[in-house]
């Protein structure tokens, strides 16, 4: 049973992820306070990190939580702890748009489940057949182009962000 | 089932963008809806055995951060003028 229960647990961990990384994301739409909402999309997104170091792409895993969590969600937690508003907004969570959103959603949701029926068929859950090295050189020599063109977008965004920072400040004066 | 499960964290991620008021929680969601389009990505890359969709991971990456350097300090210019993270509250472009 022991073997069996080994055998499988791979399969069983990508479920467990999964249903967890779901019930994260459900959470963020009912959860009131921003923090709240902050440390369950953390939780979704290390669950990601655990499905992708399942699915053996183990460098998108390390990344996932070294960039997403570690950089972006640090940066969003200490923007809702600097700016802690207890405005309409605290008060009531939810804007008028609650039953179109939700409408519009399980459209878009069965939409793209339609397409899914038709379009590919499941894939057993195996480890990739590309490694580092591969991607790496896929990365570098066909890709360079890309991977440039991200370059010069985080230089406009670090420059945009200085010119915001810098045009309100502006404003404040005049 | 993993597409699935990407296609379910997109279409979550949508909703909070609509259904919410907070800015901050708007823009988290669609962080949201990022990874679920990564999730896809990394599917497709290992159902075709390539490494195209794992390239496509990390320049979405880079977007992200990108995305939420700007997102940040224009949040923060609005909350400066108004005191207020309630999207409701700037209706300028209303018509």
């Amino acid at each position: 049973m022991i073997d069996t229960f080994l055998a499988n647990l791979d399969t069983a961990l990508l479920f467990v992820f999964a249903l967890s990384a779901l019930v994260g994301a459900a959470l963020m739409l009912v959860l009131r306070h921003p923090m709240q909402v902050a440390m369950a999309l953390i939780s979704t997104m290390v669950f990601l990190g655990g499905i992708y170091g399942l699915l053996g792409v183990h460098f998108i895993a390390a990344f996932q939580v070294l960039i997403y969590v570690s950089a972006v969600m640090v940066f969003m937690v200490y923007v809702i702890m600097l700016l802690d508003v207890r405005d309409e907004s605290f008060t009531h969570r939810f804007s008028q748009w609650v039953l179109p959103g939700i409408a519009f959603g399980t459209v878009l949701f069965a939409v793209l489940g339609y397409g899914l029926l038709l379009g590919v068929d499941d894939i057993a859950t195996t480890t990739v057949s590309f490694g580092l090295a591969q991607f790496a050189a896929a990365f570098l020599s066909e890709y360079w182009l890309q991977f440039e063109l991200t370059s010069v977008l985080l230089v406009a965004a670090v420059v945009a962000a200085l010119a915001v920072i810098k045009g309100s400040r502006g404003r404040d004066r005049g | 089932m993993l597409l699935l499960l990407a296609m379910a964290l997109f279409a979550l991620g949508l909703i909070g963008v609509i259904v919410r008021r907070n800015l901050l929680v708007m823009l988290m969601c669609m962080e949201l809806m990022l990874n679920g389009v990564n999730l896809s990505l990394v599917t497709f890359a290992q159902q075709t055995s390539t490494a195209a969709g794992a390239v496509l991971v990390f320049l979405i990456f880079v977007v992200a951060a990108a995305e939420i350097a700007i997102a940040i300090p224009i949040v923060l210019v609005l909350v400066r003028q108004r005191r207020t993270l309630d999207a409701d509250a700037y209706t300028e472009l209303h018509g």
